[in-house]
């Protein structure tokens, strides 16, 4: 806090320009970012260092599972052997790590598969390398999550910022009565629906099927306007009640009773200065939900038959297949921590305040 | 008067919320260009009644009844767009809080910015430039780059300032200032209320000034409405008013007011033995580079009986000495002893309590009083509930309170009374010292004198050790035995009151005894002249110094003094 020492030059603007080792030190705008992504490597690790510990340890004979049930035990040894299940589980956590950093080669018996730098081991059931699958499915899913919140985002904060100018009117309850409803409908109830409403009755929009952005952006947007749709309806309604509830506490606002006293229009009074201060919460959320996504919108992918992560993790637990879970949650895991470092720094840059405490 | 040509002509004004009358029949009138003073203690409705010129009532609830009209328009009958017009070109407002007033994520030259443009179709290019005019107006030093910090890198003082050129940007006929002063040490409040005074010289603007200060009041207007209960008491030329009040309370408020200059009661009695005595104690907050030290090296005794004042502005110290007295934080370097023997290890010392500033904050909302105030007799490991209880009544029977109301939460309470409880609380575990830190600067005048004057019975009785640690000079002159002035972390000044107030000899004393405001409002021009006259010579020396090179301007650079609320903030991270 130098902001009010007496010297104030220097605590405006990023002072921590001086390369990392200073950044670090500094309290500048650069160093909040560096200790920010600090800070993501260091929870992936303890992250994968969990998981690893919490699926390899979990109960069940792996190898009787990946060879399958007509194995004679001859071949359920051979399988562990090939998976090195017997090394003690520090040994392979360490190889785990060094695969990702410079890849692994893995010996199939009859010959070497080798598994590229960002290396998460190779499924147990179809031997194809963990992060080729996920990274096939990565587009998928992140399209269906970032279409959804930029509709529910502006779905939501738009309906929360008109509920809560227009308290106490018919148009503030007619909202909230909405939103409340959307809130309270699980996204297969909405999303069937609207499928059969819109792609079986009226047959405006094709049932969804996943085309990729590079083949054609106008399928792809096309395709994935109705599980955009259903997905974004029942997130609004959570941002409609958070932004309502965070503009009505900005409203209440000293400052802003001081641009009311001063003849400043109610438009940019709420547009200006309440929503800004309204976002903080918001832009929290949002990189919960967006990061979540990349793990949980199972039930849109499945509703909607999207070959997605949230699929691809449910069918990997089913048969077992640990290399595939470990390297999914993994994926979860970064683009949760990642959206949540990212909404830390917008939210410095929104308020410079947030740096410097 | 006829009512047009003044400035402001309110009559019969009445504002009610819900069933509470805030304001009751409240008529006045302001020519173009004087200066009234609405003066009254929390509660009385002043601040209703600036809120109503501007009509900032509308769409809130309140009933209000009675003719408004400001520079003859009807606040009751404009349309909205009439009164958006009118707020800021005809009145324009100044807010108690600063930090709160000011919109924390844009630029304090934008927002002036942004108010100019509301009211007069220019770019933003000669908007900005006019907020740079009017902030190096109200004083702000380096105002082109300073126009781009935002409302927290700017100290208390300067925060003022730009709400002041907020206003000024506008050119209004009139200023309706509200409590402008009450968060700011007692230095930048002379500052605010002479560049007030001096800009309604230069521009003849008019000037509404709401205080419960009426010290504040007597420095800066004209004539002066005394107000209670939504009512106006007394009103009149703020001379005939201070020096020869009609009304029985104006009497009663103005005898509460502490003042530099009364008459004191000569303590006696004898002084027992050391409680605390304190030798070069010093704490540092932060680390490295931003390593501060809040207090450095400070040294004093109090004995028993006894109470010392600690006076001194924000930033200067000493809530931070207080705590460490307490044990709440422990010393970085020097030594505690308690009666005569060194403090062992770390945290709070027995025999020891405190009382805070805040009775509505420091008391947990969701307990009962009387819980609140057995909680420190639990604490030392009381078990007989009875007897508890029986303690817990008997305390607040003796600092005031009735013990039928026990089992009564806070928010049942007045400020005054929560604050008696928290002195209920800190005498629960019979201790020999009491550390108080603002107890009564939160409370209004007549409030105060009573707090006051239970803390010395107290005392008296039960012949406690007391630290007194306030900003306010004139209380701590009234209840202290001997004084320590603080400033940056170091106690620049040591003695009995009469050796500290009658014969200060640190500068810094003698800048803090002359900002102090005068309830006479020919001996306040005088020290106004006296402070404008230094502060040119120090501008004159500073000129002469830097070779007239381009340094912050005058007024400014003397805010120095209250960028220290560094420590503070550390503290509660």
């Amino acid at each position: 806090m130098t902001a009010t020492a007496p010297a104030p030059a220097k605590s405006l603007g990023p002072t921590g320009g001086f390369g990392g080792l200073l950044g670090l030190l500094g309290g500048g705008f650069t160093g909040f970012v560096v200790r920010r992504v600090l800070g993501v490597v260091v929870t992936l690790f303890v992250l994968s260092a969990l998981l690893y510990a919490v699926f390899y340890v979990a109960p069940g004979d792996v190898a009787q599972i990946t060879c399958g049930p007509r194995c004679s035990p001859a071949q359920v040894q051979q399988v562990s052997d090939q998976l090195r299940l017997d090394d003690p589980l520090y040994t392979r956590y360490v190889d785990f790590l060094r695969g990702i950093f410079v890849g692994h080669d893995y010996s199939t018996g009859t010959g070497v598969l080798h598994c590229d730098a960002p290396c998460l081991g190779l499924s147990y059931q179809t031997d194809q390398q963990v992060t080729e699958l996920i990274l096939n499915k990565v587009p998928v899913t992140g399209s269906l999550a970032l279409g959804a919140m930029v509709l529910w985002l502006i779905l939501g904060v738009g309906t929360g910022v008109l509920s809560a100018w227009r308290r106490g009117r018919p148009t503030e309850r007619i909202l909230t009565a909405v939103t409340l409803a959307g809130t309270a409908t699980p996204v297969f109830v909405i999303g069937l629906i609207l499928m059969i409403l819109v792609c079986g009755q009226l047959q405006w929009l094709p049932f969804p099927q996943y085309v990729p952005f590079t083949d054609d952006p106008q399928q792809w947007a096309w395709n994935l306007l109705l599980p955009w749709v259903s997905l974004a309806l029942i997130e609004a309604a959570k941002y409609a009640r958070l932004t309502r509830a965070s503009m009505l506490e900005t409203l209440a606002e000293d400052h802003v009773r001081t641009f009311r006293a001063y003849g400043v229009k109610e438009r940019s009074i709420v547009g200006r200065h309440a929503l800004r201060g309204a976002l903080a919460p918001v832009i929290a959320l949002t990189a919960n939900d967006f990061g979540s996504m990349f793990g949980g919108a199972l039930l849109t992918e499945t509703l909607f038959g999207l070959p997605g992560l949230g699929r691809e993790l449910v069918h990997a637990v089913r048969v077992v297949d640990l290399p595939v879970v470990v390297g999914m949650v993994m994926v979860t895991g970064f683009f949760v921590v990642l959206a949540n470092a990212v909404a830390d720094v917008l939210y410095a840059v929104a308020d410079r305040r947030v740096v410097l405490s | 008067m006829n009512p047009d040509q003044s400035l402001v002509h309110v009559d019969g004004l009445t504002v009610e919320f819900g069933d509470v009358r805030a304001v009751d029949a409240v008529s006045f009138t302001l020519a173009r260009g004087g200066a009234l003073g609405l003066v009254g203690e929390s509660g009385s409705g002043k601040s209703t009644v600036a809120s109503a010129l501007l009509g900032l009532h509308r769409g809130t609830g309140a009933r209000v009844t009675g003719s408004v009209r400001v520079g003859g328009t009807d606040i009751g009958a404009a349309t909205d767009a009439e009164l958006r017009r009118l707020r800021g070109p005809v009145a324009a407002m100044v807010f108690q809080d600063p930090l709160s007033s000011l919109d924390p994520y844009y630029a304090v030259g934008d927002q002036i910015a942004e108010v100019y443009r509301t009211h007069s179709k220019v770019s933003r290019r000669a908007a900005r430039a006019r907020s740079v005019e009017v902030l190096d107006r109200v004083g702000i030093p380096d105002a082109p780059r300073r126009a781009r910090s935002r409302p927290h890198e700017f100290s208390g003082g300067m925060r003022q300032r730009a709400l002041i050129a907020m206003a000024l940007a506008c050119e209004p006929e009139l200023l309706i200032a509200d409590e402008p002063t009450t968060a700011l040490d007692v230095t930048v409040q002379a500052q605010i209320l002479d560049l007030l005074h001096g800009l309604r010289e230069e521009t003849g603007m008019g000037l509404l000034l709401v205080t419960h200060d009426v010290g504040v009041a007597a420095e800066s207007i004209d004539d002066v409405l005394v107000m209670r209960h939504g009512r106006v008491v007394e009103s009149g030329g703020v001379a005939d008013v201070l020096s020869a009040p009609r009304e029985a309370y104006t009497r009663q408020l103005l005898g509460a007011v502490p003042r530099v200059d009364a008459v004191r009661e000569e303590r006696t009695g004898d002084l027992g033995d050391v409680v605390v005595e304190a030798d070069g104690l010093r704490r540092e907050f932060g680390r490295g580079k931003r390593a501060f030290a809040a207090v450095d090296g400070v040294s004093l005794s109090v004995r028993r009986g006894e109470t010392l004042g600690v006076v001194g502005e924000s930033g200067s110290g000493k809530t931070t000495l207080g705590r460490m007295l307490v044990g709440l934080l422990d010393p970085t370097a020097g030594q505690l002893r308690y009666g005569g023997a060194e403090k062992q290890g770390k945290g709070v010392v027995p025999g020891v309590q405190m009382v805070f500033q805040d009775p509505v904050s420091s008391l947990n909302p969701r307990r009962s009083v009387g819980e609140s105030i057995a909680d420190p007799l639990r604490a030392r490991g009381d078990r007989d509930e009875d007897a508890i209880r029986t303690r817990v009544r008997d305390l607040m029977t003796r600092v005031g309170l009735d013990p039928a109301h026990y089992g009564r939460y806070p928010h049942e309470f007045s400020g005054g009374q929560r604050q008696r409880v928290g002195i209920a609380r800190a005498l629960a575990a019979e201790p020999r010292l009491i550390v108080c830190d603002e107890p009564v600067s939160a409370l209004d005048v007549t409030t105060q004198a009573q707090v006051t004057a239970l803390l010395a019975e107290l005392q008296r009785e039960l012949g406690l050790a007391l630290v007194f640690v306030a900003h306010d000079l004139a209380v701590v002159r009234q209840v202290s035995d001997r004084v320590a002035v603080m400033r940056r972390g170091r106690i620049v000044e040591y003695g009995t009151v009469d050796e500290v107030y009658g014969s200060p000899q640190d500068p810094y004393t003698r800048q803090l005894l002359a900002a102090v405001p005068a309830l006479d409002p020919a001996a306040a021009q005088e020290r106004r002249a006296a402070r404008r006259r230094a502060a040119a010579d120090a501008r004159a020396a500073r000129a002469a110094d830097t070779d007239g090179s381009a340094s912050a301007g005058g007024t400014g650079s003397a805010e120095g003094g209250d960028g220290g609320g560094t420590g503070k903030e550390l503290a509660a991270a």
